[in-house]
């Protein structure tokens, strides 16, 4: 302490060298900062990087029931690439179970809700041509009200086997998903409303409609590049 | 030494209640309240106190960004030149809050989405600047950890009053635990911005009540 | 409508998302700069200013960060950069036009580090708007704020002559006033959707 007391004594007072002294003191006080924060980033990015993928990871293996293993694409410009090559575009989960064969895809998709955007993911199986799962990973609906798209069973009732069959030249949805009001679900491609939450769980149904009819022909066309996976790899 | 009388341990409460330290410390819980008295830093108190746990969260994290640079400001304050003194406090602040956002979300990444873009936000919390300014600057480091945990403190009291409310009355629970049988129905606009607004309010009101009672 | 649509991010951020009403952000400035309708909108204007020149620097510096891979310096280098400029452009407008210092400059200090104005940057940056939308999202913002306080203004100089319980006046009663103004403004969310 009484070092320190000496050094307070010994530093200059304001005036001429005082801009010098207020320059060194930003500097320094920028440099514990920057330390610390540098520090920090690196203790702690690991730790981050870890559980956002254990949540992604999770969200895929609750809308693909059954898989094993997962491997990351991305579909850009009508192609997929794994997900190492390609930083942008849709990306795609293929899961497979135990065997190596290829379960079905889990596709990240998002669009415009009630008040903000609405980030989901859902499960494609590809050989009966159906949705079978979704989940909500993003969403500022209204609580109580449009954050019934996350929890309402009645509507998730409609992601166990929503139609999404395309075409036989894999170019456009046979049925487009519609969204019709509650209690009015007759087809198989259609989404039973929530009442009191109309725009949210249409939101979800166009959010659907658009990733389903952009992604599903691309998946088709290269099924055989992701088809079953090598017990080696 | 070990064996105190009672008289003895008396007058250690006695000196405890009336010593500058305990005072620093209790002032910002009850008599300077940042929340109900001195009215700061609401966009935090109002925004982020849907349910009791965010409340909790966002009081913890604004108390350890306070504790830290109220600390690093009173190490500093015979170093820091007067005239750049506001901008280093912001500087200082500001690292601790990024500091601060990768620990929680080191801790839970769904904690850190549902907080958003609040815990950066802390920065911006005239409590804290206020604090370093008005205190940290002028006291010894023991005085301005204790004046920054009184206020975090206190800060944080003020949150969970909030909170507490918004959640037991617009979700039926409390920390996420039921309180109420399932055919309660939930008042939303409670966790709506709305309820923000009114709940404070309400608090407000409370306070102005019992200081008219105790004033007549 | 389309979400990236320039139209929608200007409805979206001056009604459906009113900075003050949804987000609570501003609030400072919103309890105690709206006892008058004239304060009330040349706040707003100075606010508006602001924002517009903070989105540019934050759009700027996100850039930035982005080439030399450092998000972590991202907070730090918005508030410092944004309570710089906004103190150079002070220095200007004083300099070119001592009208409009006048009328604006009082106000400009006080809204550098204001949570609204940061807020505004950090939410750009989430929504990963290029710079034509963050400009028109900083308007939008700004404008959203303007009419949130002068609304504000304009009944708290009507209930000036109201007859209030003496329990109920000073914040309590703006935040009452604010809570019923923030369920109005929640009719505006959908808008847009068809």
């Amino acid at each position: 302490m009484a070092h320190d007391e000496q050094n307070i004594r010994s530093v200059p007072e304001p005036g001429s060298k005082g801009n010098v002294r207020m320059l060194f003191v930003m500097v320094a006080i920028g440099l514990i900062c920057a330390f610390l924060i540098v520090l920090t980033y690196e203790q702690t990015r690991p730790v981050i990087e870890r559980k956002q993928e254990e949540a992604l990871k999770k969200a895929i293996f609750r809308v693909l029931p059954g898989i094993k293993r997962t491997i990351s694409f991305v579909i850009a410009d009508g192609q997929i690439r794994p997900a190492t090559d390609a930083p942008d575009g849709v990306r795609v989960h293929a899961g497979y179970d135990d065997r190596g064969d290829l379960m079905g895809f889990a596709i990240e998709a998002s669009g415009q809700g009630y008040a903000d955007i609405i980030r989901l993911i859902y499960g494609y199986d590809h050989r009966s041509q159906k949705i079978i799962g979704i989940q909500v990973l993003e969403t500022k609906e209204t609580p109580g009200l449009g954050d019934r798209i996350e929890k309402d069973p009645a509507f998730l009732e409609n992601f166990r086997a929503l139609d999404v069959a395309v075409d036989s030249a894999n170019s456009k949805a046979l049925h487009p998903i519609e969204t019709v009001k509650n209690g009015k679900k007759t087809e198989d491609w259609q989404i039973e409303g929530i009442t009191g939450a109309t725009i949210s769980s249409r939101a979800v149904g166009d959010i659907l409609g658009t990733s389903s009819e952009s992604v599903l022909p691309v998946i088709r066309m290269n099924i055989s590049k992701v088809g079953h996976l090598n017990q080696e790899e | 030494m070990s064996s105190m009388s009672d008289k003895e341990r008396l007058g250690f409460w006695e000196e405890l209640k009336s010593s500058p330290s305990t005072n620093e410390f209790l002032k910002g819980i009850w008599k300077d309240n940042p929340v109900f008295v001195q009215v700061l830093g609401m966009c935090p108190v109002l925004a982020v106190t849907n349910t009791a746990e965010n409340a909790l969260a966002m009081g913890l994290a604004t108390t350890f960004v306070l504790l830290m640079s109220n600390v690093l400001v009173s190490l500093l304050r015979n170093f820091i030149p007067k005239q750049v003194r506001i901008a280093s406090y912001i500087l200082i602040i500001a690292s601790f809050v990024t500091i601060v956002d990768y620990l929680i979300q080191s801790v839970s990444v769904e904690l850190h989405k549902s907080l958003g873009a609040f815990i950066s936000l802390i920065v911006v919390n005239c409590l804290i600047l206020s604090r370093a300014e008005a205190f940290a600057s002028k006291n010894t480091v023991k005085y301005s950890a204790l004046d920054a945990l009184g206020m975090g403190g206190g800060f944080l009291l003020g949150l969970l009053c909030l909170g507490a409310v918004r959640e037991i009355l617009g979700s039926g629970t409390l920390f996420s635990l039921q309180l109420f049988p399932s055919g309660f129905q939930e008042w939303i606009v409670m966790i709506l911005p709305a309820g923000g607004f009114f709940t404070l309010a309400g608090w407000l009101i409370l306070i102005n009540y019992t200081k008219e009672r105790k004033l007549s | 409508m389309n979400t990236d649509s320039l139209g929608y991010i200007f409805i979206s951020a001056s009604l459906i998302n009113n900075f003050v009403l949804a987000y609570f952000l501003g609030i400072c400035p919103f309890l105690g700069v709206s006892g008058k309708i004239g304060t009330a909108s040349k706040m707003g204007a100075a606010v508006t200013f602001v924002m517009l020149i903070s989105s540019i620097c934050a759009y700027t510096i996100h850039y930035l960060l982005l080439r030399i891979n450092a998000p972590y310096l991202q907070l730090i280098s918005y508030i410092v950069v944004i309570a710089s400029t906004v103190q150079l452009v002070e220095m200007f407008i004083k300099k070119m036009s001592p009208a409009l210092f006048r009328a604006l400059g009082i106000f400009l200090p006080l809204i550098t580090t204001n949570c609204a104005i940061l807020g505004l940057a950090l939410f750009q940056t989430s929504k990963d708007y290029d710079m034509i939308q963050s400009v028109i999202y900083a308007l939008g913002a700004g404008t959203g704020f303007t009419l949130a306080l002068v609304l504000m203004a304009g009944l708290r100089e009507q209930l000036d002559l109201a007859d209030v319980p003496k329990l109920i006046k000073g914040t309590a009663l703006v935040l009452l006033v604010a809570g019923i103004l923030s369920l109005a403004f929640m009719g505006f969310s959908g808008l847009g959707n068809q």
